[in-house]
């Protein structure tokens, strides 16, 4: 073989052509052939025949080799590309390692906001985008009508209707539902040393075949325990089988003494199944026990609804479905009154959106802040590179000047940048991980699924992408930027701060502008939130929270009439109540069977006397929430009361009396007392003996609708809820009451004191626990913004030295350049405020509705903002104006 | 041996190629000629399947494509050995021979083997 010739430079100039190569190679062999017979003496013609005949068949040749060719160019030019990428990498771990501090900076702010992308859209995950945790979860629906302010007491059903509404549909695979008014450590199990309370929810025997749950041991309900009579049986959740019995394996079979009454454990819930999370936030149901609704079906509305459709069955197919049906529908089919109780007040929504969609907006405007946290770091991150870019000006142009393209220098700088992202998303997942578990043991934050969050498949893939994103915002603005410098200049330019002059600082100015008015908008919505939040927590909510604490109370008033029940039980209470109150600290005590802000019921709706017949019209006025409490419990709660509290005297032997609240007075007797008033309730006759406040009931934030009392003395509680007001903390109390109320029932199990204070945080747990994270990501941007604006004044003084070294050599103060300075970043800073607060009050519109009795223009939030931007730009601007000021003339003039 | 065309056994090809490759770059006709001269005419290698045995054999790294100029002046395709190719060859060249003395030993046999004992 001779060496190449000069012509083969050029023959493939315009890339690699396998197929010509091919070609190339087999025209070659023909001619030698040809040649070799022509040389034996074969005419041209039948030396080329001969030669075409002995290599067969061309085309498929040319076809192999072409494609064979390929292959290989694609192998080549994608080693090439990983070498040259491998090449950049390495690069960059050598500059970040001569210049840790940048790089562990980045890295940080990086981590920061890339953790806090992945934590908050692991919580949507789990909350909005992934399905409920039951097979086929798509199909199950909840039926109840639409959101009132009596909570479940309004969207429950009873027993007949249940059956009736289950038997009459036609797009169910089957309907279930559980009880709905299960208070908190409703049991107690025995038989273990002292009584433990547990909580057991009544569900309906088809309850886990509905919602696609298999049992992790034994078995669920069979058709013959849900019938009243038969042998009472029980599953257990497998938390509370691990806790309680010890994960014991053989606890199939085994009867437990739960209030007194033996009862089979029958299976083991799986660990992956949490009542609470999905029906009940915050709630911890230790065991199933399947309804009876032979037992129910007198008590009205106890049961909630919710369904599996069959498949490819439309929601709006099954709100028509349950509009055929529901004006047929008896509450109690032996009372013909209740015919079409229900009618318009079955609307079946997906249980997905039931569980979670109030939750939507909160966690779409969470998702939006974490984004702004990100494009901050991203801007801030743009920032440092252009600076340590203008540094390395010198490198990029002899880089040029040697022949590097402008395509290669943008990408060593996104290679730079991908070092750097890819580091933060990894220290930003293991601060996601942190933060999601510590998020999931809130046990205390009253959010559905909490329990269930987890960084999943698609938390990783939103990592990736996040990197991904940041690489290419903060890594192509500097690498456009130098790859289109020109590299005369530079290489003219002298000095280390010389190179991108005032148009490179122009760029830096204005995504410093931006970066502050993204922070404004954070800092706005954050006070806005807050200033909801203070809000929230400053609703008159009716009753005394501070200072008061509960505890569930056993007693046994057992009796064969109702009225030697009611004595029975009067006695008790009041022995209890003596002995309590006797306690030193005890300030005042009574009891309940519901507390506000938690589970409660309903009665039939009584009406005025003398308005029999009177109608009122929807919506106005939903059966009154009842209460049946002790004397003294108005006062322990600290409910405002006009006219008189209940009186152990008040019996059955006596006048029958009620307090009402001010909603049902208003209604009932518009313009007029209600004091001396006479409620009728069928024929009962309830003479109303006072007006209370208006108690926060379903919630904080909710509209308030109608509430009556009722005396123990008269009427039957579903449970009791010893409520005391004392002047110690509450949980000093604890011991001595438990104590009391051991003494006087050996039997009392070991329930929690809990003071009332707790049920009001839980109920505004979702939005401090939201108002919180808005406010730390504020806080985050708040940073960023301060470090942007201290980076590019810093930058700028630096570049600037040797000008105010003259400057000050001539005659100029310090305090002038100091000035001066500062003026220059309160110029950046109200730019970007202005820009703000633009951008804020369209963002504020946005979350209007999340806001509670604050206007998204509050001038408080929004003056705020300005006020800590201000103060922040002033800041990160003193520290390079001293340094400015600081600058000596002689050494900044021989420095260059 | 006459002159009748032996059947390439399969994998033979390839060996024969690199073999050839041993005293330097050759284009592909060059290495037709030089098996064929090489086993005195008795090996004719068939030119449709030569090329696609190159061209698989470079795929794989153990030949070097180069364009160059051949004896006449014309662009021809050379190919080289690579180091990897080299590797291949020995080891292959030990195989085929392993194989050729054991072929050898059962064709050449005059009486038929010991009964085996039975263990």
């Amino acid at each position: 073989m001779k060496s190449t010739p000069r012509w083969r430079r050029y023959a493939r100039m315009f890339g690699p052509d396998p197929a010509a190569d091919v070609e190339d190679e087999l025209s070659f062999h023909l001619q030698a052939k040809v040649d070799d017979l022509v040389a034996q003496g074969s005419s041209p013609e039948a030396a080329r025949q001969e030669a075409e005949r002995q290599l067969g068949d061309i085309r498929a040749l040319q076809q192999i080799g072409a494609s064979i060719g390929e292959q290989m160019e694609r192998r080549k030019r994608l080693k090439d590309y990983w070498s040259d990428l491998l090449q950049d990498l390495r690069y960059s771990f050598r500059t970040f390692g001569r210049d840790r501090g940048f790089a562990a900076v980045s890295i940080v702010i990086l981590a920061l906001a890339i953790g806090a992308n992945i934590a908050v859209f692991s919580v949507v995950n789990t909350l909005l985008l992934r399905p409920l945790p039951f097979p086929n979860s798509q199909e199950l629906v909840w039926i109840a009508p639409p959101p009132t302010n009596c909570g479940f007491s309004c969207a429950t059903y009873s027993a007949d209707a249940y059956e009736e509404f289950r038997a009459q549909s036609r797009v169910y695979q089957d309907v279930s539902g559980y009880e709905a008014f299960t208070t908190p450590d409703n049991m107690r199990l025995m038989g273990r040393g002292e009584p433990v309370p547990a909580t057991s929810i009544e569900v309906i025997g088809n309850f886990f075949h509905v919602l696609g749950v298999q049992p992790a041991m034994g078995r669920v309900f069979t058709a013959d325990e849900v019938r009243g009579g038969s042998h009472p049986v029980a599953v257990l959740t497998d938390a509370y089988w691990r806790r309680q019995f010890a994960a014991d394996p053989d606890i199939v079979g085994k009867a437990l003494d739960l209030n007194g009454m033996p009862i089979t454990v029958v299976g083991v819930l799986p660990a992956g199944f949490d009542f609470g999370a999905v029906f009940s936030p915050g709630l911890k149901v230790d065991l199933f026990t399947p309804l009876d609704l032979n037992y129910e079906r007198n008590w009205g509305n106890i049961t909630t609804l919710f369904g599996r459709l069959k498949p490819g069955v439309t929601v709006a197919q099954a709100l028509d479905d349950a509009n055929r049906i529901s004006p047929g529908l008896y509450q109690n089919v032996k009372y013909p009154q209740t015919l079409g109780q229900y009618k318009g007040n079955l609307i079946p929504v997906p249980l997905k959106d039931y569980v979670t969609g109030k939750l939507r907006r909160s966690l779409i405007a969470l998702w939006s802040a974490v984004g702004v946290i990100l494009l901050i770091a991203g801007v801030n991150l743009s920032n440092l590179l252009l600076a340590r870019a203008a540094a390395r000006a010198k490198e990029f142009a002899v880089r040029g000047a040697l022949g590097a393209s402008r395509g290669r220098t943008v990408r060593q700088l996104l290679a730079e940048s991908l070092v750097l992202s890819g580091a933060g998303a990894v220290v930003g997942l293991v601060l996601a991980l942190l933060l999601i578990r510590w998020l999931a043991h809130q046990g205390s934050v009253a959010l559905p699924l909490l329990g269930t969050l987890r960084i999943d498949g698609a938390a990783l893939g939103w990592t990736i992408l996040i990197a991904v994103f940041t690489t290419i915002l903060f890594g192509l603005v500097p690498g456009l930027r130098i790859g289109g410098g020109n590299l005369q200049e530079v290489l003219k330019d002298s000095g280390a701060g010389a190179g991108f002059g005032l148009r490179h600082e122009r760029v830096r100015a204005v995504l410093v502008v931006s970066e502050v008015a993204l922070a404004c908008v954070l800092l706005v919505s954050a006070g806005l939130l807050l200033r909801s939040f203070l809000k929230v927590l400053d609703v008159d909510l009716g009753f005394e929270p501070d200072r008061a604490a509960s505890i569930s109370v056993e007693y046994d008033d057992s009796a064969p009439t109702d009225v030697a029940s009611a004595a029975k039980r009067s006695v008790i209470c009041q022995r209890i109540l003596a002995r309590v109150t006797g306690i030193p600290g005890v300030e005042a005590a009574g009891m309940t069977d519901y507390l506000p802000l938690g589970p409660n019921r309903q009665w039939d709706q009584p009406v005025p006397q003398g308005q029999q017949g009177r109608v009122f019209p929807p919506g106005e006025l939903p059966a009154p929430l009842v209460y049946v409490v002790t004397p003294g419990f108005i006062r322990a709660m600290g409910i405002r009361l006009r006219g008189r509290d209940f009186r152990w005297a008040d019996t059955l032997q006596s006048e029958r009396v009620v307090l009402i609240n001010a909603s049902a007075a208003r209604i009932y007797w518009p313009q007029q007392d209600a004091i001396g008033k006479v409620l009728m309730r069928g024929t009962e006759a309830d003479r109303v003996i006072g007006v209370v406040d208006d108690i926060h009931e379903e919630s904080v934030e909710g509209p308030m609708g109608s509430q009556i009392y009722y005396p123990v003395t008269q009427q039957g509680p579903s449970s009791a809820q010893l409520v005391i007001r004392t002047s110690l903390p509450p949980a000093a109390l604890a011991g001595s009451i438990l104590r009391a109320l051991r003494e006087l029932n050996p039997k009392q199990p070991a329930a929690e004191f809990r003071p009332i204070q707790t049920l009001v945080d839980r109920a505004t747990s979702p939005r401090r626990f939201f108002m919180l994270l808005v406010a730390a990501f504020a806080g985050l941007g708040l940073l960023l913004a301060a470090l942007g604006i201290y980076g590019v004044i810093s930058y700028s003084v630096a570049r600037k030295t040797q000008e105010i070294g003259v400057r000050m050599a001539l005659g100029a103060t310090a305090g002038r350049v100091r000035r001066e300075v500062i003026v220059n970043t309160l110029r950046l800073g109200a730019m970007g405020i202005l820009a703000g607060t633009i951008a804020s009050a369209v963002s504020a519109r946005l979350i209007a509705s999340l806001l509670f009795a604050t206007s998204p223009w509050d001038a408080t939030s929004y003056a705020g903002m300005v006020l800590l931007l201000v103060v922040v730009a002033l800041v990160s601007g003193y520290l390079p104006a001293r340094r400015a000021s600081g600058v000596d003339p002689m050494t900044a003039l021989r420095s260059q | 041996m006459d002159t009748a065309k032996l059947e390439f056994l399969r994998g033979t090809l390839d060996v024969l190629i690199l073999k050839a490759l041993v005293w330097g770059p050759l284009h592909g006709y060059a290495i037709t000629n030089l098996i064929r001269r090489q086993s005195d005419d008795a090996l004719l290698v068939e030119e449709g399947t030569l090329y696609p045995a190159l061209w698989r054999l470079e795929k794989k790294g153990l030949l070097d494509g180069e364009w160059g100029l051949s004896e006449n002046n014309r662009k021809a395709k050379f190919y080289r050995l690579t180091a990897e190719g080299r590797r291949q060859l020995r080891h292959e060249v030990r195989t085929w021979e392993a194989y050729a003395a054991a072929v050898a030993k059962v064709l050449g046999a005059t009486e038929a083997p010991l009964p085996e004992e039975i263990g």
